[in-house]
């Protein structure tokens, strides 16, 4: 017994103290390394959150010098507000359409593009391009090409169609911001969609082609299937940034004509910083941050009706 | 059937070189998908174009009907103006300098993190982890609401202390620390304990083995900070008030002449001079910006 206990501390006990006192300094390295990113995410995103919340209980008007609890009424006032419901409902218009259009669109250039012909690269990159270009300068473009008189109709012209003044029109406005902000983006989802589809194995569509399965067949139901894991991601991320969108109304529209543009960020916008009334817009941004977490919860929950493999 | 077996290997290996060959091996189907593809880019490639040439239109042509691409009378009265009018240069040295700083600190403050959270064991490095997830699903644009009150009691409205410390630790550094985290995740450990049997402390072994050897990760969040920093809209708009400190995105949205009419090809001028040189990396650095900005999932 204590032969053993002699040779063990002959042979393991330095070793194992010295193992010990790294551990001691990895506790403390550990915490000292993650420290700036820890401490400015919780400072400047959770705590900040925390605010939100507290602040939404209030009638706060820093013109006026004001700051009183007012329990409630903030919300009370939210449900019966026609402006915030009418917002939301923009929101989940702007998102679902965008959603849509993003995904489809990435999917067919991500299957276009997975082929090894020349230039395809080029291709790529173009469709690429706008997702690195800021979405001021993106929109603010655009914005020359839909008007009245620029270069969407002058072409629509050219076929006979009397094109309609895009932004200004209530009918059409949400719908021009939704595609300009589809072409900003949607190089960044065929980018990921593309990943996808090389990493499907070629002996499974050789099998379906094989078993007499079409072009389109195949990618029905081995390619499709086998990226279902990537669409749920694609989908999530799409999702969560045109709930906020922000950049692209303010700068085309400013929520116009009417209040036809007017999402729930630019509503909070206007409400804080142009109104001057925190409080309720801090009760308009937990409104944001619950129907978007529900909405994520919501996809991550289906996920089984459809995603193939489990990630 | 001899024929056949010997044939096949060779086929094999003619697939896995170009596995997705087979549905468009015709000349004509390849000129259908070349024209499909030409005609797609329209709306992503037109516009660049489109704002080079707009820059030396005179104002009543970039409204022409039927619309012009190229200018029948080229001019440079609007980009003469461009850093008359606003101080532009100013705003572009501003968005520049907040720009590098952002990203140099941020891939520091993201490389240590991400070590840490691959590499070594410390209390609470779950739950940390967990905090930092989190923290991505709290909307800017709600936060923002504090962040400014604090901002204003600082005395820091119309600084650019905000726009440089809000990237670079608020919840945006999250997916630097993730893809730092993945990329040190797959480091392999005989490098380290090599480097601890030399006698390297963990600092000795992040600085001189580990991140050395990160120019993957680095690129990528590199990029992502940059293009964030450099673009960046919201912030600007919300705590900057004089012109002297706008960034460029911001002031962007500024060019009017003295009765408040928009100054169209100084604004398309101005706009072009943001986004060429950032187009221009991006043609020589295209498969970095692609496979970096992959990594981070960013939205435009």
């Amino acid at each position: 017994m204590s032969g053993r206990e002699t040779a063990a501390t002959a042979d393991g006990g330095p070793r194992r103290s010295a193992a010990r006192r790294l551990a001691r300094n990895d506790a403390a390295v550990g915490l000292a390394f993650v420290a700036p990113a820890v401490i400015g995410v919780i400072g400047l995103g959770l705590i900040p959150f925390g605010y939100v919340v507290w602040y939404a209980f209030h009638d706060w008007n820093p013109l006026l010098g004001e700051f009183t609890w007012i329990g409630f009424d903030n919300f009370d006032r939210l449900l019966g507000d026609d402006v915030v419901w009418g917002a939301l409902l923009t929101t989940f218009t702007f998102t679902a359409l965008l959603m849509v259009l993003n995904i489809s669109l990435a999917l067919l250039l991500a299957v276009l593009l997975n082929q090894r012909l020349r230039g395809i690269t080029t291709f790529r990159a173009l469709f690429f391009s706008p997702v690195i270009v800021s979405t001021v300068a993106w929109v603010l473009i655009w914005g020359y090409l839909v008007a009245d008189n620029g270069g969407v109709n002058g072409a629509l012209a050219l076929v006979g169609i009397d094109g309609p003044n895009w932004l200004r029109d209530p009918n059409w406005a949400l719908v021009t911001v939704v595609v300009i902000q589809v072409f900003k983006g949607v190089g960044m989802n065929m980018i990921l969609f593309l990943a996808a589809l090389q990493g499907v194995p070629g002996e499974l569509k050789e099998a379906s082609r094989l078993d007499g399965a079409g072009a389109w067949r195949t990618f029905r139901s081995v390619t499709l299937p086998l990226i279902t894991p990537t669409i749920l991601l694609v989908s999530i991320i799409t999702m969560i940034a045109a709930m906020d969108v922000f950049v692209p109304i303010q700068v085309l529209t400013s929520g116009g004509p009417g209040r036809e543009t007017t999402v729930i960020s630019y509503l909070l916008y206007q409400t804080a910083f142009r109104q001057n009334d925190f409080g309720y817009a801090a009760a308009i941004g937990v409104l944001l941050f619950a129907v978007t977490l529900a909405l994520t919860m919501v996809q991550w929950k289906w996920r089984r009706r459809w995603v193939h493999d489990e990630v | 059937m001899r024929s056949e077996q010997k044939k096949r290997p060779e086929q094999k290996r003619a697939r896995e070189r170009r596995p997705h060959r087979a549905p468009w091996h015709g000349t004509a189907s390849k000129a259908v998908l070349y024209l499909l593809l030409a005609v797609l880019s329209i709306p992503f490639v037109y516009p660049t174009v489109w704002m080079i040439l707009a820059a030396f239109k005179p104002a009543h042509e970039i409204f022409a009907t039927p619309p012009t691409l190229f200018p029948e009378e080229w001019t440079l009265d609007g980009v003469s103006k461009i850093f008359t009018v606003t101080p532009f240069a100013r705003q572009y040295l501003n968005s520049l300098y907040i720009a590098v700083i952002v990203t140099v600190v941020s891939i520091v403050v993201c490389a240590l993190a991400g070590y840490a959270f691959a590499r070594i064991r410390f209390p609470f490095r779950d739950g940390l982890f967990l905090v930092l997830v989190s923290a991505l699903m709290v909307p800017g644009e709600v936060t923002i609401i504090p962040i400014f009150r604090w901002v204003s009691q600082l005395g820091w409205m119309d600084t650019h202390w905000p726009l440089i410390i809000l990237p670079i630790f608020g919840p945006q550094c999250v997916v630097g620390v993730f893809i730092f985290r993945q990329f040190f995740l797959s480091l392999p450990a005989e490098l380290e304990e090599a480097a601890r049997l030399d006698g390297l402390g963990r600092l000795g072994i992040f600085a001189r083995i580990a991140f050395p050897l990160a120019g993957p990760a680095i690129a990528a969040v590199a990029i992502m900070k940059f293009l964030n920093s450099f673009n960046m809209y919201f912030e600007p708009l919300i705590f900057l008030r004089s012109e002297e400190q706008f960034t460029v995105g911001l002031g962007l949205t500024q060019f009017q002449d003295g009765y408040g009419e928009p100054m169209y090809s100084t604004q398309i001028g101005a706009t072009a001079l943001t986004v060429i040189p950032i187009l221009i990396v991006f043609l020589f650095a295209q498969r970095q910006f692609v496979e970096g900005l992959a990594r981070t999932g960013m939205k435009g």
